[in-house]
């Protein structure tokens, strides 16, 4: 006691020296060059306020066409049946499942760092995870498309819900397919409540700065008259953390159900247990491809790089390296797998990956999955924009390329060689996957239109003027001087 | 009319406005130990101490989430049981009519939804929201709050509450702009 005492006489009379840690072991600041409060609400909302730059009336455009194709593609497979696709015995499943599988994987991302990220504590993710959940979401929608029109008559969709119909016969739950619909489901509502809680006081924060009659009312309308009350607050808290550990289970347990739809099956190069953990790995590895796709340019054109910093670029790097690595060891495993167990079929099976037909689809999947991902060990070529941009897009390439081999190759080698055949997708095919992509830079052009894309009070959180015991924050702490080296 | 207009010139509150995050942290503990109950803190993000400053209590939220998830698993697991073994069974690859281990990806997926539905709802619903309309939104100053300024509100309502005093109590505090905002 006598001695405590005597240290806070100390601390009245003579400063105590607080020796200041080397600069090495200094934490970057999550914003740079310290931007205030207000600095991040007004770039932020500059991004929707200022009148649409020229590139995004084209970028749009082009879009808009996109998302024309899909629809003729669309109505074209519908009003005619699922012949003109490419599928045909025995690989009733081609690029509509790849692509469905593809995208969803890409959704992933979004959800593991606003949910996963969020429970590790790892803050820098609230620069990004406004974007990386609209990403999310328009990802799943083209994602949802595909089995919706693969089943031929889509005007029988409804049976897969459980919903009375006429024959009185209910869906069918011990298939795997079945328990796809409420995954896929339910990822895609729940990541929307998600993003709608994150996005309430960042509406609110639109609304009070808006200037035009409508603004006003639709930003209104949405922020739900959120004020900013600490009591509020500390419910809204609450509920993104239970949002996020729900969201968690929630992540993994999707593209584990996806790959049930394989691997519950008899087919070589499906049936295996590692799929669920190894889908997983690859969804989130091509998910943060996408998202460096979309943030290195938006960063860039907007001049976000005090908010999106570099080191937020490496970060993302370094998880996009760990995911490909693990994604490279599943590869690695299947492999040891066919050999340990002996089966011809298998041994057959993954020969004919490598060295078969569709050799031209394994070696890009090796290569920009696994091998292209091993630059970013080094710091230098994770700090290098270019680079970065180039190989976030060839991860996409490579996990497209994975989803054809596990899909396509399988099927095309059935048990029975006679059935076997050469799968060609046809133009409707070509036209769907790249309508796709219409609809989904489409919602993405929309949303970095009229939402904030930045999670703005989320980020004001982060800056040390957020906290009440940092000198920045307004704490006193006029006792306490640094010593200098 | 006479009656309406003294209506709405009757006060809602006293508003105070703080510039930092440390500033409006002391002046919620100031408030509190003042003994106020209808009062509140409005923030543009959460000031991280802010609700032991101000003495609440953990949020309730969780209770929502939790009932959503039971009725979310329960629902699943009996809707399940009643439409494949019930009501209409069909046997399928010798396989039981219901299982635990096949009906539980579906429930698990409906444990989540209905949890993630009680968390935004129960969310909502603690916090009054939807609510259009409140007083201190018609107030200019004070959309600010979205901005980059703090705000302490002690509501007209409060027992303790007294024009001059409580306008003392929240200078004391250190705010520089204090003014009352009518409902």
């Amino acid at each position: 006691m006598a001695a405590s005492a005597e240290t806070t006489l100390d601390l009245v009379e003579a400063p105590i020296r607080v020796p200041q840690p080397p600069a090495e072991l200094e934490r970057t600041p999550l914003v740079a060059n310290g931007r205030s409060f207000g600095w991040l609400s007004n770039r932020v909302a500059s991004l929707i306020e200022n009148k649409a730059p020229g590139w995004w009336w084209v970028l749009f455009s082009i879009s808009l066409l996109g998302l024309g194709l899909l629809i003729f593609c669309m109505s074209y497979q519908i009003s005619t049946g699922v012949g003109v696709w490419g599928d045909m015995r025995p690989a009733m499943w081609g690029w509509g499942i790849v692509n469905f599988v593809w995208w969803i994987g890409i959704g992933h991302a979004g959800t593991l760092i606003s949910a996963i990220l969020f429970l590790l504590r790892q803050r820098w993710r609230t620069a990004i995870n406004r974007a990386a959940e609209a990403m999310t979401i328009f990802a799943v929608m083209c994602a949802g498309i595909y089995p919706l029109i693969h089943v031929g008559r889509v005007w029988y969709d409804w049976w897969l819900f459980p919903i009375p119909n006429a024959n009185s016969i209910w869906p069918q739950f011990r298939s795997p397919l079945m328990w796809d619909v409420f995954a896929v489901s339910t990822y895609f509502t729940v990541s929307v409540l998600f993003w709608y809680m994150g996005l309430i006081p960042d509406l609110a924060v639109m609304r009070d700065r808006s200037k035009t009659k409508a603004r006003q009312f639709l930003y209104g309308l949405f922020a739900l008259g959120w004020t900013g009350s600490n009591r509020a607050w500390s419910n809204y808290e609450k509920a993104y953390l239970l949002l996020a550990g729900l969201s968690t289970p929630l992540v993994l347990s999707v593209h584990s159900t996806v790959s049930l739809d394989f691997s519950v099956s008899q087919v070589s190069g499906w049936h295996t247990t590692i799929f669920p953990p190894y889908f997983v790995a690859g969804a989130i590895f091509s998910g943060f491809g996408m998202v460096l796709t979309l943030v290195i340019p938006l960063r860039s054109i907007f001049k976000l790089q005090d908010i999106i910093t570099i080191k937020h670029i490496e970060t993302m790097c370094k998880v996009t390296l760990a995911t490909g690595s693990m994604v490279g060891y599943a590869y690695m495993m299947e492999f040891f797998i066919c050999w340990y167990s002996g089966d011809p079929n298998e041994a057959f099976h993954f020969s004919n990956r490598a060295l078969g037909p569709y050799q031209w689809a394994w070696i890009p999947m090796i290569l920009c999955n696994v091998l292209i991902p091993q630059l970013f060990w080094f710091k230098k070529l994770r700090r290098n924009l270019v680079l970065v941009f180039i190989v976030s897009i060839l991860v996409n390439v490579g996990m497209w390329c994975e989803r054809f081999v596990i899909i396509v190759v399988s099927l095309t080698r059935e048990f029975l060689p006679s059935s076997w055949h050469y799968f060609r997708p046809t133009w409707v095919d070509i036209g769907t996957y790249a309508g796709t992509f219409g609809l989904f830079f489409t919602c993405f052009l929309l949303f970095i239109r009229f939402l904030p894309m930045i999670a703005v009070s989320e980020i004001k959180g982060v800056t040390p003027q957020a906290d009440p015991h940092n000198p920045l924050g307004g704490a006193k702490v006029p006792q306490f001087v640094h010593e200098e080296h | 009319m006479t009656e309406t207009s003294t209506q709405t010139s009757k006060p809602y509150g006293i508003v105070a406005e703080f510039t930092t995050a440390a500033s409006i942290l002391h002046a919620a503990e100031l408030v509190r130990s003042a003994g106020f109950r209808q009062w509140d803190v409005f923030t543009p993000f959460p000031v991280h101490g802010m609700d032991k400053a101000m003495g609440l209590r953990n949020s309730k939220v969780g209770w929502f989430t939790f009932v959503g998830g039971v009725i979310g698993y329960a629902s699943g697991m009996i809707m399940i049981w009643y439409m494949n073994a019930f009501d209409y069974p069909i046997v399928i690859g010798g396989k039981p009519m219901f299982s635990p281990y096949s009906a539980f990806p579906p429930s698990f997926e409906l444990t989540i939804l209905f949890g993630a539905f009680g968390s935004l709802i129960g969310m909502l619903f603690l916090n009054r929201l939807p609510r259009l309309y409140h007083p201190l939104l018609k107030n200019k100053r004070f959309s600010l709050v979205t901005h980059d300024r703090f705000y302490v509100v002690i509501e007209c309502d409060d027992p303790k509450y007294s024009e001059v005093e409580t306008r003392r109590l929240l200078e004391q505090a250190g705010s520089r702009h204090i003014e009352v905002v009518e409902d």
